[in-house]
C-alpha cells in the first residue's frame, strides 16, 4: 500500500470515528476502562525513566561543567527545560509508544482476525467509534498527566543524583530552578503531550483496526504502530517547536 | 424473508458471485452449500453487509438493504443475529456480557429485565450455568451455543450462521444443529446457514442453495438433493458421501 494510500485511509478512518456513541454510559464505561489502563498501566515505567532521565542528565551536565566559570545553578536550568521541554513529553511519549501503542494495536488486531469487529458490525454498532474513540479520549486526558508526573519525577531525580552525587547544593538547585523560568514552556509541553497522545492512540488503533490474516500479522500491525508512532511524535516533536518555538 | 436478485460481486475485477438469485423464507433453515472458495462465505457477508455488491438487490422483506443509508441499514442490522465461524465472542466479557451486549447497547430493558432475558437465551442453548465464565475457559462447543444466545438476544428476525459445525465433533454438532432448528421454528426466524456438512444438509435443508464457482447451480429442499440431476451438485455430493 502506498504512502499516500496509506494517509488517505488513516484520514477517513479518523473522519469516521466522530460519531455519537450508541450509549453514552457505554461510552463512559469504556473510556475511564481505557484511562486505567493507560494511566495506571503505565505509571511504573514513566516513572522509573523519569527518574532515570533526570538524574542521567544532572550527571551529564555537571559533567560538561566543570569549569568554575559558570554558576552550579545552571546545571538545574539545563534540568527544568531540558526535562519540561523535551525529555518528559517526548521520551515519555516514545515509551508510551511501545507500551500503549503495541498494546492497543494487538487488542484490536486480535479482534479484527477473530471476526469480533465482524460481529460488532453486523449487530449495526459503529466499531470503529466503539473500540477506538474511547481509547483516544482516555488517551488525551491520561498521557498530558503522564507527562506531568514525568517532569516532577525527572527533576526529583536530577535533585536525588545532583545532590547526592555532590554536583550541585540543594540551595543552587532551588536557585536554578526558578531562575527565568517561563510558564510557556510548560504549556508548550502540555501542546506536545497531547498531539503526541492522539498520534499514539489513533496510529496504533488505526494499524490494529486495519488487521487481516493471522496471528503473525497481528505481531506485524503491532510493529507498525510502534514504528508509525514513533516517526509520527519525532517529525510533529520537529514541526511544534519550529511553530511554537521561534524566536 | 430474504431475497436476494442478481448479485454481482467481485474482489480485483474477478467475479466471485455472478447473478446469484435466491429466496430464504421465514421460519425455514435455507442451507447455503459449495465447496471451499465457492463464494459461499462472500454471499453470506454481503448480505449482512461486510462486503458491499456491484450490482443485484438483497431485499430484507422488501427492504433493499444495499442500497439503504447508513441509519437505515443499522435498523435493520438489529434485527439481525449471526453465528460465526469461531464464534467471535468477545474476549473480554463474560459468557452472560458476551449475551447481555446486544441488550445493553440496543435495549430500554432495566438490568433485572436484561438479566431475566440473558438467562432465557441461555436456557434455550442449554447454558444455565456457565454465566461468569470467560470464552477462555470454555469448550467450542459452549462458545457456539453462546453465539448463538447473543445472536438472538434482540429477538432476531434473520438469524445468518456461518459453518456452525466447524471444528465441532458430530455429536455437539448434531445439539447445535437441533438448536437452530428449533429456534428457527420456535420464533419464526429466517434463518440463513453455510455448510459443508452433509448430515447438517440433510437434517436441516428445509431449502438449499448450491453454489459453484460464484454461480448458483441449483436449489431445492433435502429430500430433492439426491436426485438433483446436477452433475456439479452431483459431484459434491459423492466427495462427502464416499
Amino acid at each position: 500500500m502506498s504512502l499516500f494510500t496509506s494517509i488517505g485511509r488513516y484520514t477517513l478512518f479518523v473522519r469516521g470515528l466522530i460519531s455519537k456513541p450508541e450509549r453514552f454510559s457505554v461510552f463512559w464505561e469504556r473510556t475511564l476502562h481505557e484511562m486505567t489502563a493507560i494511566g495506571v498501566g503505565s505509571l511504573g515505567i514513566v516513572a522509573a525513566i523519569s527518574l532515570s532521565v533526570g538524574a542521567v542528565t544532572t550527571v551529564q551536565t555537571a559533567y560538561q561543567l566543570i569549569t568554575g566559570l559558570v554558576p552550579r545553578s545552571i546545571i538545574s536550568t539545563i534540568l527544568r527545560d531540558s526535562t519540561i521541554l523535551e525529555l518528559a513529553p517526548t521520551i515519555t511519549c516514545l515509551v508510551l509508544a511501545g507500551k500503549v501503542g503495541a498494546n492497543i494495536a494487538s487488542e484490536l488486531g486480535n479482534m479484527s482476525v477473530s471476526e469480533q469487529i465482524d460481529a460488532l458490525d453486523v449487530m449495526g454498532v459503529n466499531s470503529a467509534s466503539y473500540l477506538v474513540l474511547p481509547k483516544i479520549v482516555a488517551g488525551l486526558f491520561v498521557i498530558p498527566l503522564l507527562i506531568i508526573i514525568a517532569m516532577t519525577l525527572g527533576i526529583i531525580g536530577g535533585y536525588w543524583a545532583g545532590v547526592m552525587g555532590g554536583a550541585i547544593s540543594p540551595r543552587d538547585f532551588s536557585e536554578g530552578i526558578l531562575n527565568d523560568f517561563r510558564g510557556f514552556t510548560v504549556v508548550f509541553s502540555f501542546i506536545k503531550s497531547i498531539t503526541f497522545a492522539f498520534i499514539i492512540t489513533s496510529i496504533s488503533s488505526f494499524h490494529g483496526y486495519y488487521t487481516r490474516g493471522g496471528a503473525l500479522e497481528v505481531g506485524r500491525s503491532s510493529t507498525k504502530a510502534v514504528v508509525y508512532s514513533c516517526v509520527g511524535i519525532l517529525f510533529s516533536d520537529f514541526i511544534l517547536a519550529q511553530m511554537l518555538l521561534e524566536n | 424473508m430474504i431475497e436476494i436478485k442478481n448479485i454481482y460481486k467481485s474482489f480485483n475485477d474477478k467475479y466471485v458471485l455472478e447473478d446469484v438469485s435466491a429466496i430464504f423464507e421465514k421460519g425455514k433453515t435455507n442451507l447455503v452449500i459449495g465447496a471451499s472458495g465457492s463464494g459461499k462465505s462472500v454471499l453470506m457477508k454481503c448480505l449482512v453487509g461486510l462486503e458491499s455488491i456491484d450490482q443485484g438487490q438483497i431485499l430484507y422483506d422488501n427492504r433493499d438493504f444495499a442500497n439503504l443509508g447508513y441509519e437505515a441499514k443499522k435498523v435493520v442490522r438489529r434485527e439481525i443475529g449471526m453465528l460465526f465461524q469461531g464464534a467471535a465472542l468477545f474476549d473480554s466479557l463474560s459468557v452472560e456480557e458476551n449475551v447481555g451486549f446486544p441488550l445493553k447497547m440496543f435495549s430500554d430493558l432495566h438490568k433485572s429485565e436484561q438479566m431475566d432475558r440473558i438467562n432465557f437465551c441461555l436456557k434455550c442453548v442449554n447454558l444455565e450455568n456457565s454465566n461468569k465464565k470467560f470464552p477462555s475457559e470454555i469448550s467450542g462447543g459452549m462458545k457456539k451455543r453462546v453465539g448463538i444466545a447473543r445472536a438472538i438476544a434482540l429477538n432476531p428476525e434473520y438469524l445468518f450462521c456461518d459453518e456452525p459445525n466447524s471444528g465441532l465433533d458430530p455429536l455437539t454438532s448434531r445439539v447445535i444443529d437441533e438448536l437452530i432448528k428449533e429456534i428457527t421454528q420456535e420464533f419464526q426466524i429466517t434463518t440463513i446457514i453455510n455448510s459443508h456438512d452433509m448430515k447438517t444438509v440433510m437434517d436441516l435443508g428445509d431449502s438449499i442453495c448450491f453454489i459453484h464457482k460464484g454461480i448458483m447451480w441449483w436449489q431445492g429442499n433435502n429430500k430433492e438433493i439426491m436426485n438433483s440431476g446436477n452433475p456439479e451438485l452431483d459431484t459434491f455430493l459423492k466427495a462427502y458421501l464416499f
